[in-house]
C-alpha cells in the first residue's frame, strides 16, 4: 500500500526528516508516536504533498504510485487523506457544498462521472446519522464556529465520505474530551477495512485506547527508532520516551 | 453558462474585449456650449431638454473635478474625449429588430446578451445601449400590455416629457457632483422606466451598455420611477473593448419609489479593467442615487463590481418616507492594478426608516479598495435602524484595503451597528481545499464565493450564476 524509503526533507533548509523508511500493508493501521516537535506532522504534510517541504532523497509509493511526481490534489484524487491537526475554517461555504464539491473534484481528475445530488445526499445523511452528528450541521460553513470536538468529528465525516486507501490523521485527539474522542474513534473503527490503511499521529496512548493499531513507531529526531507491536506504546506510557533513548 | 466563461477568459483573460467594426458617426473630441447644443439638436429635443442641458453644463464649468477618493489617476483632459459617438445605421431608429444592423446584433450575441426575443433569456426585456445611443428594446409590446414603460431615455423625452420634466434630475440634481452635471450636460442615452400604480412588472428588465468607439466616452442616464404600490427588478451589465488608452464613464442613476413601491436594482459591472501595469481601462465615475419617497417605500442597490481601471461610486438612499427601506448590497473586486472608492450614503429622514449594508471588498494583485460609507440619521427620522456589515479580503501581499465608515446620528432615539472586518485568503485554506481534492485556483474561488455568498444571494437567479463566473475570471492569475 504506502512504502516510504529512504526520505529526507527540509523546511527552509533545515532537515527534518532524516533518511526515513516505513511500509503499511493494506488494512493496516500504524501509530507513529514521539515527542513534540521531532516532525511527526512534517511527515504526514510531506505524504500529502505540502510544497513548502523539500524532498532531497528518497521515494514515497502509494499503491505503486510515485507520489513525489504528484501534486497536492492529484495525490488526493489517487486515494490519500490526511486529517488536520487544525482544520481550517471557510466562512460562507456550507459543509455539504464543500463535500460535494471536492468529491466532485476528484472524481473528475480521476475521469469518473459526477454524483447526482440524490446519491451524494443520502450517503451523507447516513454518514452523519452513523456519527451522530446533527442534521444542521451540514448547512454550517465548513469548520466555523466549530468547537474542538466538531472540527474532528467533521474530518472524520468528510473521511467517510472521501473513503481514501490511506488516510493520515494527525494528532486527530488532541483537544477533545473523552466523549468527543470516543465518536471519533469509533468512527476510524468503523472505516477500517482490509482495503484501507491508516498512519495516526499522536503524542500519547490515550486514542490507542480505542482505536487498536496493529504497528507502533517511535519516531525521534526524523526518524523511526524503533517499531513495534500495540505493546510499545504501553512502554512507552509507562517509561517514557528517555528510555527509548529519545529525549522528550 | 458559467463554465463558457470561464473557458474563454481563461485563454484570453478579458472575453469582451474585441472591438466591432461598424460605421460610426463621431463627433470630434472637445467640449462647449456648441457640443452640447449639437448632442441636443442632433436628437431632436425640445427646448426644456437643451435647457437642462445648458444648465447643466454652466454648473459643471464652475465646479472641479473631486479629489477627496483615495484614487491615483493621470488628470483627465475633458477636451480630448468625444462626447457622441452612434452607429450610422440608427440615423433613422430602426422601428424593429429586424431593422438593427446584423454586426450590432452580432455583437451582443457575443456579449451573451440574444436581442432576438425568441432567443432572449426567458422573461428578461433587454435595452441595449451600444456607446451613445440604444440599439434595441427587447418586449416592448409585452410590457406595454401591463402599462409598463421602458424605453431608451431619448425616445421618453419625446413621449413622455411630463414624466421626464418631474422627474429627471429629482434624485441626483444638476448641480449634485461634477460628474453628474457633467453627465446632465452631454448624456446621451440611456433607459427609462416607469411602473404604474399597483403593478408588478411581468417581467425582469435589463439594460446592457457596451463602450465601442475609440476615446469615447459614455455618458448614460437612467430614470426609474416606481408609482404606489409597485414592484420591479432591474439589472444593468457592462462590457468595454480592450484598448490602451483610458475611456471615461460618467453615469446617472436615479430611482424613485413611491409609497409601498419596491425597486430593486442590481449591477454587473464588467467594464474593462486595464491591464496588469494599469495600462488602459475604464475611468467609472458614476452617481446612482434613490429616493423612498412615500411611506413603506423600498430601494435594493445590488452590485457586482469586477471591472474599470478607476471605480468611483456610491449607491445611495434617501429614506425619506416613513418606515422605508434601503438596502445596499455590494461585492467589488479589484485585480491587476484597479483601483475603487465604492461605498453608500443611507440618509434617514423619515420616522422608523431601516437601512442594511453589506460590502465585500476583494483585492488581489496590485488591486487597491476604499469602502467609503455614510450613515446619516436627521433629527426627526425617530427609530431609526441602520445596520453595516463591511467586509475585506486579501489575497497576496501587494494589494491593499481600506475602509472610511462615516456616521452621522441626530437623533437619540436611532440604532446604528457597524461591524468590519479584514482577512486574507490564508496559505493554509488553500493547502486545506487541495488535500481535499480542489486545483488552487478552484480551492480560491470556492473561498471567494463564500466569502461573497450573503451579496450573491440578493441577485436575481440567472444573474447570480454570471455574477460567480466572473468574479471567478476576474481573480484569475490572483494566485500563484
Amino acid at each position: 500500500m504506502l512504502t516510504i524509503d529512504n526520505l529526507s526533507a527540509s523546511v527552509e533548509g533545515n532537515p527534518i526528516l532524516k533518511s526515513l523508511s516505513l511500509t503499511v500493508g493494506a488494512g493496516e493501521v500504524h501509530a507513529i508516536m514521539g515527542p513534540n516537535g521531532a516532525g511527526k506532522s512534517t511527515l504526514g504534510k510531506v505524504i500529502a504533498g505540502h510544497e513548502e517541504y523539500d524532498v532531497s532523497s528518497g521515494s514515497i509509493h502509494l499503491s505503486g504510485e510515485d507520489l513525489l511526481e504528484l501534486d497536492i490534489e492529484e495525490r488526493a484524487s489517487k486515494g490519500l487523506f490526511l486529517g488536520f491537526q487544525y482544520p481550517v475554517e471557510i466562512p460562507g461555504v456550507q459543509n455539504h457544498y464543500f463535500l460535494r464539491t471536492v468529491m466532485n473534484a476528484q472524481r473528475k481528475t480521476r475521469g469518473e462521472d459526477e454524483l447526482s445530488a440524490g446519491d451524494f445526499l443520502k450517503s451523507l445523511n447516513e454518514e452523519m446519522k452513523a456519527l451522530n452528528m446533527d442534521a444542521d450541521f451540514k448547512k454550517r460553513a465548513v469548520n466555523v464556529g466549530f468547537s474542538g470536538g466538531e472540527k474532528k468529528r467533521n474530518e472524520i465525516l468528510q473521511l467517510s465520505m472521501l473513503k481514501p486507501s490511506l488516510a493520515i490523521l494527525d494528532e486527530t485527539d488532541s483537544g477533545l474530551d473523552i466523549d468527543a474522542l470516543k465518536v471519533v474513534a469509533e468512527g476510524v473503527n468503523r472505516l477500517r477495512s482490509p482495503e484501507r490503511s491508516f498512519i495516526l499521529i499522536t503524542h500519547y496512548q490515550r486514542l490507542l485506547d480505542y482505536i487498536k493499531p496493529d504497528v507502533v513507531h517511535i519516531f525521534a529526531d526524523g526518524s523511526i527508532v524503533k517499531s513495534g507491536g500495540p505493546e510499545l506504546a504501553l512502554q512507552l506510557e509507562e517509561q517514557g520516551y528517555a528510555s527509548f533513548g529519545v529525549k522528550a | 453558462m458559467s463554465e463558457a466563461i470561464h473557458e474563454q477568459v481563461a485563454k484570453q483573460d478579458y472575453a469582451y474585449g474585441f472591438v466591432t467594426d461598424i460605421d460610426t458617426e463621431i463627433i470630434p473630441p472637445g467640449l462647449s456650449e456648441e457640443t452640447v447644443q449639437w448632442i441636443s439638436a442632433k436628437k431632436k429635443e425640445p427646448e426644456w431638454m437643451l435647457e437642462f442641458r445648458l444648465k447643466s453644463f454652466e454648473a459643471w464649468k464652475k465646479m472641479s473635478e473631486p479629489n477627496w477618493a483615495e484614487l491615483d489617476y493621470p488628470k483627465i483632459d475633458y477636451q480630448a474625449i468625444s462626447y457622441y459617438a452612434a452607429p450610422k445605421s440608427l440615423d433613422e431608429r430602426p422601428k424593429s429588430l429586424d431593422e438593427v444592423d446584423p454586426e450590432l446584433l452580432e455583437t451582443y450575441e457575443k456579449l451573451g446578451i440574444p436581442l432576438h426575443e425568441r432567443a432572449a433569456l426567458a422573461g428578461v426585456a433587454v435595452d441595449a445601449v451600444f456607446d451613445s445611443v440604444s440599439v434595441a428594446t427587447t418586449f416592448k409590446d409585452e410590457l406595454k400590455k401591463a402599462g409598463v414603460i421602458f424605453m431608451p431615455i431619448s425616445e421618453a423625452v419625446h413621449e413622455h416629457p411630463e414624466l421626464l420634466k418631474k422627474y429627471l434630475g429629482s434624485v441626483v440634481p444638476r448641480t449634485d457632483n461634477y460628474f453628474s452635471a457633467l453627465n446632465g450636460a452631454v448624456f446621451s442615452d440611456g433607459s427609462f422606466v416607469y411602473i404604474p400604480k399597483g403593478t408588478r412588472c411581468p417581467m425582469e428588465l435589463s439594460t446592457y451598455f457596451r463602450i465601442n468607439a475609440l476615446n469615447t466616452g459614455q455618458f448614460e442616464r437612467t430614470l426609474i420611477v416606481a408609482d404606489e404600490g409597485s414592484y420591479v427588478s432591474y439589472l444593468e451589465g457592462c462590457t468595454a473593448p480592450m484598448r490602451d488608452e483610458n475611456q471615461l464613464h460618467a453615469a446617472v442613476v436615479e430611482l424613485v419609489a413611491m409609497e409601498d413601491a419596491e425597486i430593486k436594482y442590481s449591477t454587473v459591472q464588467n467594464w474593462y479593467p486595464g491591464d496588469d501595469n494599469g495600462r488602459g481601462g475604464i475611468y467609472n465615475f458614476v452617481t446612482k442615487r434613490g429616493i423612498c419617497a412615500g411611506a413603506r417605500a423600498k430601494i435594493s442597490w445590488t452590485q457586482v463590481e469586477t471591472g474599470s481601471a478607476i471605480t468611483w461610486k456610491y449607491p445611495s438612499v434617501i429614506l425619506k418616507g416613513d418606515d422605508s427601506v434601503g438596502e445596499f448590497y455590494s461585492v467589488a473586486v479589484t485585480s491587476k492594478a484597479q483601483q475603487a472608492d465604492t461605498g453608500t450614503k443611507m440618509m434617514h429622514i423619515g420616522k422608523n426608516t431601516k437601512s442594511t449594508i453589506i460590502s465585500k471588498g476583494i483585492s488581489a494583485q496590485k488591486g487597491r479598495q476604499n469602502y467609503r460609507g455614510l450613515v446619516k440619521v436627521l433629527p426627526k427620522a425617530d427609530g431609526a435602524r441602520s445596520f453595516t456589515q463591511c467586509d475585506s479580503l486579501l489575497i497576496g501581499q501587494k494589494c491593499n484595503a481600506y475602509t472610511f465608515p462615516y456616521i452621522e446620528v441626530e437623533n437619540p432615539s436611532a440604532q446604528v451597528e457597524h461591524e468590519a472586518s479584514t482577512s486574507s485568503v490564508e496559505e493554509e485554506q488553500i493547502l486545506y481545499c487541495r488535500q481535499r481534492g480542489l486545483k488552487e485556483e478552484d480551492a480560491v474561488n470556492l473561498i471567494v464565493n463564500g466569502f461573497c455568498k450573503d451579496v450573491f444571494r440578493q441577485l436575481p437567479m440567472e444573474f447570480a450564476v454570471e455574477a460567480q463566473a466572473l468574479l471567478n475570471v476576474s481573480l484569475e492569475g490572483a494566485v500563484g
